[in-house]
This record gives C-alpha cells, sequence and structure tokens, in this order.
C-alpha cells in the first residue's frame, strides 16, 4: 500500500474512476455540442448564446467544467508524480512537485469557479 | 554479422559504452544467445547471465534492438528486419530501468521486492486435507496464463510506469502474479491482497499501453491480469 496526500480520492480506485466517468461525460458533451452544431448549419451569436444559455445546457455546462477539472487534476497529478520526483530530477523532487502540484490545483480551481459564474452569472 | 554490445565495468570505466564485434555466424539463423556465445569466445571480459538455454529460467532477458526478449529463445530473424542478412548490427542493451552491475547483467533487487509484496504464495487457513486441496477443473482453467510467468523481468524492465516508479508501482510481473492468487479458488486472502492494491500507485499507475504484453516471451498478457483486478477492485468497493 502506497498513500498519497495530494491524490484527488487519495486512493487509486476513486481516482481511477473520477478520471474514467468524467472522460465518457465529456465524450457525451462533445457530441451533443458537435450534432447541434452540425444540425444548425450557420451558427449566429443569437443562435449560439440561446443554446448555451438554455437550463439544460447551464447544467450540463456545469457538469462539464467539474469532469475537466477532476480530469486535469487526476492526469496532471499523475504526470507530476512520474516526472517530478527525486528520481528524475534530484534532491529538489518533492519541492518542485508539492509547488507545481499547488499551481495546478489553484490554477484548477480558479478555472472551475470561473467558468461556473460565467455559466450562471447571467451575463 | 556486426554485433554491438553495451559495456560497463564499474571497476574499470567511468561511463557505459557499446563495443562492436565482428561475428561468424555462417548465414545461420541462430539464436541471440549463440551469438553472445561467439562473442564470448573472442572477448571473456564481456557479462550476461544464461542458464537453460531454452526460455524455461527466463535468466537471459536483455534488449535487443530495442525490444526486451530472452536471448535464447529469439533467433536473429526475429530481431531486427536486416540483421539476420548482416546488413544491420545485432544491438545488444540490458534491460532497461535497472541498475547495471556489470555489461548485460543487472540488479533485480527492485524487480523481485515488487515480486514479494504481492504475497506470491497460497494463503488458506484451512486444515491441510490428506492428500492435496482440490480443485474444479473449470476453477484450474483461471490460472491459464497466469501461472506460467517465468520472472524475466522483460515486461516490467519494458514499463514506463515501472521505470518512473520502480518502488511503488507493482510492474506487470507482480501484478500477474497477484492476479494468479486472487483468481486461485484455493486462496482464501483475497481481501487482505485487493486492500494492497487500491492505492494510487500499486495497481493503477498502470495506464495500459500493454509494452508488457507486446514483449513477454511467453506470450503472457499482464495488462488483461491488471484489467481483471481491477474489476475484483471496483466490485469490492462500490
Amino acid at each position: 500500500m502506497v498513500t498519497s496526500v495530494t491524490s484527488l480520492g487519495r486512493n487509486g480506485l476513486s481516482d481511477w474512476l473520477v478520471q474514467r466517468v468524467s472522460a465518457v461525460l465529456l465524450a457525451i458533451y462533445t457530441l451533443v455540442v458537435l450534432g447541434w452544431l452540425i444540425a444548425q448549419g450557420e451558427v449566429t451569436y443569437e443562435a449560439w448564446s440561446g443554446f448555451m444559455g438554455c437550463l439544460v445546457m447551464q447544467i450540463a455546462n456545469t457538469f462539464m467544467i467539474v469532469a475537466v477539472g477532476a480530469h486535469a487534476w487526476v492526469g496532471l497529478w499523475t504526470v507530476t508524480t512520474d516526472y517530478l520526483t527525486n528520481r528524475q530530477i534530484g534532491a529538489a523532487g518533492t519541492v518542485v512537485r508539492l509547488i507545481a502540484q499547488l499551481v495546478i490545483a489553484l490554477l484548477t480551481l480558479v478555472y472551475v469557479l470561473w467558468g461556473l459564474v460565467i455559466i450562471w452569472g447571467g451575463a | 554479422m556486426k554485433v554491438s554490445i553495451y559495456r560497463y565495468n564499474p571497476e574499470t570505466d567511468r561511463e557505459p559504452y557499446m563495443k562492436e564485434y565482428e561475428v561468424d555466424t555462417g548465414g545461420k539463423d541462430l539464436m541471440v544467445l549463440d551469438v553472445l556465445n561467439l562473442v564470448k569466445e573472442q572477448d571473456d571480459s564481456m557479462g550476461y547471465r544464461r542458464s537453460c538455454r531454452e526460455g524455461v529460467c527466463g535468466s537471459d532477458g536483455m534488449n535487443i534492438n530495442g525490444k526486451n526478449g530472452l536471448a535464447c529463445i529469439t533467433p536473429l530473424s526475429a530481431t531486427a528486419p536486416g540483421v539476420l542478412e548482416g546488413k544491420k548490427a545485432l544491438i545488444l542493451r540490458p534491460l532497461p530501468g535497472l541498475p547495471v552491475i556489470r555489461d548485460l547483467v543487472v540488479d533485480m533487487t527492485m524487480f523481485y521486492n515488487q515480486y514479494e509484496k504481492v504475497q506470491p504464495y497460497l494463503q488458506n487457513n484451512t486444515p491441510v486435507p490428506a492428500i492435496e486441496r482440490l480443485q474444479s477443473p473449470e476453477d484450474r482453467e483461471k490460472i491459464d496464463g497466469l501461472y506460467e510467468c517465468i520472472l524475466c523481468a522483460c515486461c516490467s524492465t519494458s514499463c514506463p510506469s515501472f521505470w518512473w516508479n520502480p518502488d511503488k508501482f507493482l510492474g506487470p510481473a507482480a501484478l500477474l502474479q497477484s492476479y494468479r492468487f486472487l483468481a486461485d479458488s484455493r486462496d482464501q486472502a483475497t481481501d487482505e491482497r485487493l486492500g494492497k492494491l487500491d492505492d494510487p500507485f500499486s495497481l493503477f499507475r498502470c495506464r495500459g499501453i500493454m509494452n508488457c504484453v507486446s514483449v513477454c516471451p511467453k506470450g503472457l498478457n499482464p495488462t488483461r491480469a491488471i484489467g481483471h483486478i481491477r474489476e475484483m477492485l471496483l466490485e469490492r468497493a462500490v
């Protein structure tokens, strides 16, 4: 058993499940948006704004932004624990990894919150 | 034909280098181990492991023209196009990712440590029967494709996840062995075994790139075994 306090669920199975479920959600979202774009033909600002502003799409967009955040964190956490380690880059590995993870976590959080403001802010 | 071999003797060399040899194979499709034996006749300072010379002991795992394999059962024709014809050199390096002791001989300690962690033995606390613990033919079939592993380390040392975290990620060989006992109807430690595998590294560092499957000299499929363990973990937790 290898413990880690920085992984999303602190458990391999939950991280794996989060990554797979978020990937499925994102795939469905992409197909729906692509389908709408193809069905629409010519896309005007009004049509796009109306489509994205409806309640169903607001909920879908919320799922999408949370899924992107979770998916990105699990993926980037894996990348940092593969390449930013003492084994790969020497004694500073742990500090570099922790700083990188902190920056990634904060940026992800900012993007998710910003996305939610855009979706529900009504501007 | 030309043979290029990774050489490193920590007592005399500052760093590793590739040494070239010219070997006369008589145009025959020899095994890589036969070629190594011919090189050894020219230069007895060159070190490599070998024992059974028929793909059973797993001693002579090495990197042959970029792909891990057993020297004793890899014919020159299966190494890379042009090697048998002498148009291209046969390039031999030690298994990647493990510390080199000398030339083609690597230190397998990290590999064996991970093997030890999966407790590769039957655990059953019921009284021992007079003759043997019986198993139905169907249950016995479940460990086919698992018990045949010879621990040559070709799979684990071709896996980037094992290169980056050899102390945390168990690697395909150990995980195949883990499933060998999880799938065994006579073993009773399923829950304890699974409990040690659900952290983010031990098993879940496998990204399913299947290098292990493409190099296994026994034709085994560690990726599939890892998938089965994942299913067992999911069933246990959901």
